[in-house]
């Protein structure tokens, strides 16, 4: 039998190299083009949120910023389909705020009209969440040149890089650099699209959102709305749209981690208790016993005595 | 159950008297987890990650019952029910749902961890064939259960995971493809495939239990190996179970439940998918399809058949990767050498090293974007798998001379009086001085 398991081992391995060395003639032979997705794609820029690191805890000052530009700006072609109004409360508004923003909301909420059983609207109650801005995926698509705007509940789960990623593709637009025409004359943004170094392929269908310092106004006492600080402020609400739940996670992890720390610290005092005779006593011979150790150190200051 | 010096159960309050006479369980547990089960006194730490491996399945079943309460099986509800109802307005839901998102991983680390411990003490040998077989029954439901596991919240990954991994079936010819089909409820995942697995994952991880119970019953007929993989010669070399072990697992398993905790409650998401987040779409395939890390080193070996060798390279692909795993089940068979301990065979262990680092590798190689290094990689790690178990392994057994072994376990535990308080793993070299210096 190990000869036969032995000849499928030596197959497999045979196969593999077999495999292996087309491929690395392939490669040779034929290397693969560069990309220009590769060459000029960009890490996310670095962004430091308050909800960042173990002990993060959400600004709700920059939270309700956020939520001003995403209802301002974002919310005209991306849904948040996740989130109800109700929900705002985490970003510090009361209840009569939260009614008002709902009943006060673009698109209203599809419903049934209670005479003619026809389809009607009515206004956004705090238990629902945020109506879409279009009916569906085909109306999405038909207003945006066939591309659809991703539901943005999610996204900086969604996305590598998170919080980071959503701060650079908002700051990212750019003109196509010239080093990368003259690299893939082919690579030119098709119309319709635009160039941004931290978008998988460098070409994105959404028009730069935020284009001016200033688009929005922000209530006296918060920064200044430089589309830098619009960005950073919309990451931030999109970590809570994402994770509304995470400073009770924080708060809750930081009380667990110090109870078992000390739990365990008991019980490795309580391992070290039970184990002590154990680990010294191990049988009546042992070099434990009276008479070895006499002679161990009689040993010893021999040794002592000739050093 | 396996020495004659093992404490038999004297129930002591007359309720567990009473109990004792009519149905013996506590005589049962004290016998396999209390006072009545001698374990060697040597054993070191890797020793705990059994231990551990069933508390995560412990946590996984509990967590995963208040999960499936507040579930949505459905096509349309999957995504919504995780993402909005159960991580956003279940009492503590996201506590539940990231436990169990991150039980899974850690259940696979510990079991990880068990598995190379049992290849490098060579666990596997006589008389404890059955136990390693039974331990690889385990891993493969689990295996099957994660994936599943995987497929429910109905995200990008899970969608996409679940067409590759069915689309194993589809390799095999003539009756592949249909048995895909019937496996599926459809040509491709979606209600029907949904429903029965969650139906599945449901079910496995109670016969993953009762498995566990076969492997310890089984475990328990020749009693716990030990890292001199010397036999136990009498009560000396032992220690009961309760309370020297059930102290040493119990601080070690709060130090793994605290890196677990911390991974859990600060960075939940660091060993997941991002595309995951997105809700499944059958008509936009991700850039890369890549399963949960603890599949990594079996999806590089499926994706390193890159020839049609006869064979379609796919099926190669496929046939290499249910080998990987079950020529696990013959490695009893493989390895011939009457040694059970690496530490006593100075061939093996290189090799058993090399090993550990080809699987790190291959990990590796599965984890990312196929590119041609990778693959390169990839195939050279998945050649060299193949060849460690079905040919160095039985070669090694064969040629290599193994270091003199310890009288007994209680003669490698008194290795010499400066380490003495440390029932450490065995030091072969330093046994000659230490009873030079006693003698």
């Amino acid at each position: 039998m190990r000869f036969i398991l032995g000849f499928i081992g030596i197959v497999f391995a045979g196969v593999l190299l077999i495999s292996l060395i087309t491929g690395l003639s392939t490669y040779f032979s034929n290397p693969p083009a560069p990309l220009a997705a590769e060459e000029f794609h960009k890490a996310p820029k670095p962004l430091h949120l308050a909800s960042d690191g173990p002990f993060g805890h959400f600004d709700k000052q920059q939270l309700q910023r956020g939520f001003q530009i995403y209802s301002e700006v974002c919310s005209a072609c991306h849904s948040l389909k996740l989130v109800s109004f109700r929900d705002l409360k985490g970003l510090g508004y009361n209840d009569a705020e939260i009614k008002k923003i709902a009943s006060d909301w673009k698109t209203q909420v599809p419903s049934i009209n209670p005479d003619t059983g026809e389809a009607a609207t009515r206004k956004a109650l705090p238990s629902d969440n945020f109506p879409p801005p279009f009916p569906n995926e085909v109306a999405a698509r038909a207003a945006n040149n066939n591309a659809l705007p991703p539901d943005l509940s999610l996204i900086t789960k969604a996305r590598e890089g998170g919080a980071a990623y959503v701060y650079s593709l908002l700051t990212g637009f750019q003109s196509q650099p010239a080093e990368l025409l003259k690299k893939f004359p082919d690579a030119k943004t098709p119309p319709n699209l635009h160039y941004n170094p931290y978008f998988a392929n460098l070409n994105i269908a959404m028009p730069p959102p935020l284009t001016t310092d200033g688009q929005v106004t922000y209530a006296p006492g918060n920064p200044k709305p430089t589309v830098d600080q619009m960005a950073r402020d919309v990451a931030a609400f999109l970590v809570w749209t994402a994770e509304p739940t995470l400073e009770n996670r924080h708060a809750a992890g930081i009380a667990v981690v110090v109870f078992l720390l000390f739990a365990t610290i008991l019980g490795y005092l309580a391992y070290q208790q039970i184990w002590y005779e154990a680990k010294r006593a191990v049988r009546v011979t042992g070099p434990l016993e009276p008479q070895n150790q006499a002679k161990t150190r009689r040993a010893k200051a021999k040794q002592g005595v000739a050093g | 159950m396996s020495f004659s010096w093992a404490r038999p159960y004297e129930p002591k309050h007359p309720l567990m008297r009473w109990l004792d006479e009519r149905l013996p369980l506590p005589r049962i547990v004290y016998g396999a987890v209390g006072g009545g089960y001698p374990v060697p006194r040597n054993l070191n730490y890797w020793w705990n990650f059994g231990f551990t491996a069933a508390m995560f399945l412990a946590i996984q079943i509990v967590t995963g019952i208040v999960l499936a309460m507040h579930y949505y099986a459905t096509a349309d509800g999957a995504f919504n029910s995780v993402n909005q109802l159960i991580m956003r307005d279940v009492n503590a839901g996201w506590l539940l749902r990231y436990a169990h998102m991150n039980g899974a991983s850690f259940f696979f680390i510990a079991v990880y961890i068990h598995i190379f411990r049992g290849l490098y003490y060579g666990s596997y040998k006589a008389p404890r064939e059955l136990v390693w077989m039974l331990g690889l029954v385990i891993y493969l439901l689990m295996m099957a259960t994660a994936f599943m596991g995987y497929v429910l919240p109905w995200g990008q990954m899970s969608y996409w995971g679940a067409q590759v991994i069915t689309g194993f079936f589809s390799a095999f010819p003539v009756v592949g493809e249909p048995i895909r089909v019937w496996l599926l409820g459809g040509y491709a995942p979606d209600q029907a495939a949904l429903t029965r697995f969650f139906s599945l994952h449901y079910l496995l991880p109670f016969v993953i239990a009762a498995v566990v119970i076969l492997h310890i019953w089984a475990l328990h007929i020749p009693g716990s190996g030990n890292p001199t993989g010397v036999d136990v010669k009498d009560e000396r070399d032992t220690l009961p179970f309760h309370p020297f072990y059930t102290a040493k697992d119990g601080w070690f398993v709060g130090l793994l439940l605290l890196i677990y905790a911390i991974v859990t409650f600060f960075a939940p998401n660091y060993l997941g998918h991002a595309d995951n987040y997105i809700p499944a779409n059958p008509l936009a395939t991700p850039a890369e399809i890549v399963p949960e890390w603890y599949f990594w080193p079996f999806y590089a070996i499926l994706r390193s058949f890159t020839f049609d060798f006869i064979l379609p390279a796919k099926l190669w692909g496929v046939l290499a990767m249910f080998s990987s795993i079950l020529l696990l089940f013959f490695l009893p068979w493989l390895d011939k050498s009457p040694v059970r301990s690496g530490s006593y065979r100075p061939v093996f262990k290189r090799f058993f090293w090399l090993l550990v680092i080809d699987i790190v590798l291959l990990g590796w190689a599965g984890g990312g974007a196929p590119t041609p290094f990778r693959n390169a990689i990839g195939q050279i790690c998945a050649a060299y798998y193949f060849l460690h178990f079905l040919v160095i392994l039985p070669l090694i057994s064969a040629f290599e001379t193994p270091l003199p072994l310890p009288r007994s376990i209680t003669d490698s535990v008194l290795h010499g009086e400066e380490a003495e308080s440390a029932p450490a793993g065995p030091k072969p070299r330093r046994t000659k001085t230490a009873t030079a210096v006693v003698e």
